[in-house]
């Protein structure tokens, strides 16, 4: 007898791992980018699935809304006709595969001496109403009010390389 | 497992996702059942009057349209911060007097410091 919550995540785990597949699998690049939302959303139920309702929502907006309008002005960018596309040799497709291959080596034995328990305190994860908005953002304000500060710098950052990439001198 | 939420928490919410896909469906059937249908070639053009379209939409466009995206980008999640700030003001004031204010208001005008950049570089400029 399973419980709900254990049939959604399996659920949505199967989910984000089929269209995370079908991302790299599909010919069209723009299928590639639909399969990407729906792996977004599994992975926007997962955090359903943790506490973490205002992470859900965020998710929601920011990736499947905004990323995902940003994968498909690079995709518009590139030349995709497909007389023009480039073939592959066959030394980059091996190269390909060796450095997924080593990826997956690090991932997976970073992954495996891994604690099962996280570093949060027990009681906060037991609280179902952790992850909302109100209760968010009196931790985000109070105890990580300085990571809060210095992700602005991050976003300086950022804008500061896109416009000197995008942006033509102006001369 | 963990302790979680109950379903019965977001019954208001799966109650909207129903209505929101059932309307999008039922409109969709019925403007396929109710509706005319016409096939001629000039009808299942993209554009049925205009230049005559040559080629495929498969055209690399300009990079303009992604700088104006990603800042949209930036300044959307600035936005996001400022829900958990909004909802718990009140509370700010009272517990920590000026302090919850403040912490805004840094974190802002180091985004104006960017968005200063972006106007004076005329990034924003469409040309």
């Amino acid at each position: 007898m399973y419980n709900i919550s254990e049939v959604a995540f399996y659920g949505l785990s199967t989910l984000a791992i089929f269209s995370a597949l079908m991302v790299v699998f599909s010919r069209n690049p723009v299928h590639s980018v639909l399969y990407l939302v729906v792996c977004f959303f599994a992975i926007s139920g997962h955090f359903l699935l943790l506490n973490a309702q205002f992470l859900f929502v965020v998710n929601i907006i920011v990736y499947a809304g905004a990323i995902m309008v940003l994968f498909l002005f690079t995709i518009m960018m590139l030349n995709l006709n497909r007389e023009s596309e480039p073939h592959k040799n066959i030394i980059l497709k091996l190269a390909a595969v060796v450095s997924g291959c080593l990826l997956l080596l690090v991932l997976v034995a970073a992954l495996k001496g891994a604690e099962t328990t996280t570093a949060m305190p027990i009681d906060a994860i037991k609280d179902p109403n952790i992850g909302l908005v109100k209760n968010l953002g009196k931790e985000l304000f109070t105890r990580f009010v300085l990571p809060f500060e210095i992700s602005s710098i991050l976003f300086i950052a950022a804008m500061v390389g896109t416009v000197m990439l995008g942006k033509k001198k102006l001369t | 497992m963990k302790e979680q939420s109950l379903v019965s928490d977001y019954i208001p919410i799966l109650i909207q996702l129903c209505v929101a896909i059932g309307f999008v469906v039922a409109t969709m059937l019925a403007t396929h059942l109710i509706g005319p249908k016409r096939k001629g070639a000039n009808k299942l053009e993209s554009f049925e009057c205009g230049i005559e379209s040559e080629g495929n939409a498969r055209l690399p466009f300009s990079v303009k349209y992604f700088l104006t995206a990603i800042l949209f980008v930036l300044f959307d999640v600035e936005v996001i911060f400022m829900y958990p700030w909004a909802v718990n003001y009140k509370t700010f004031l009272h517990e920590m007097g000026m302090q919850g204010f403040f912490s805004m208001v840094i974190f802002l005008s180091l985004f104006l410091v960017g968005f200063y950049y972006i106007v004076r570089k005329g990034a924003l400029k469409w040309e």
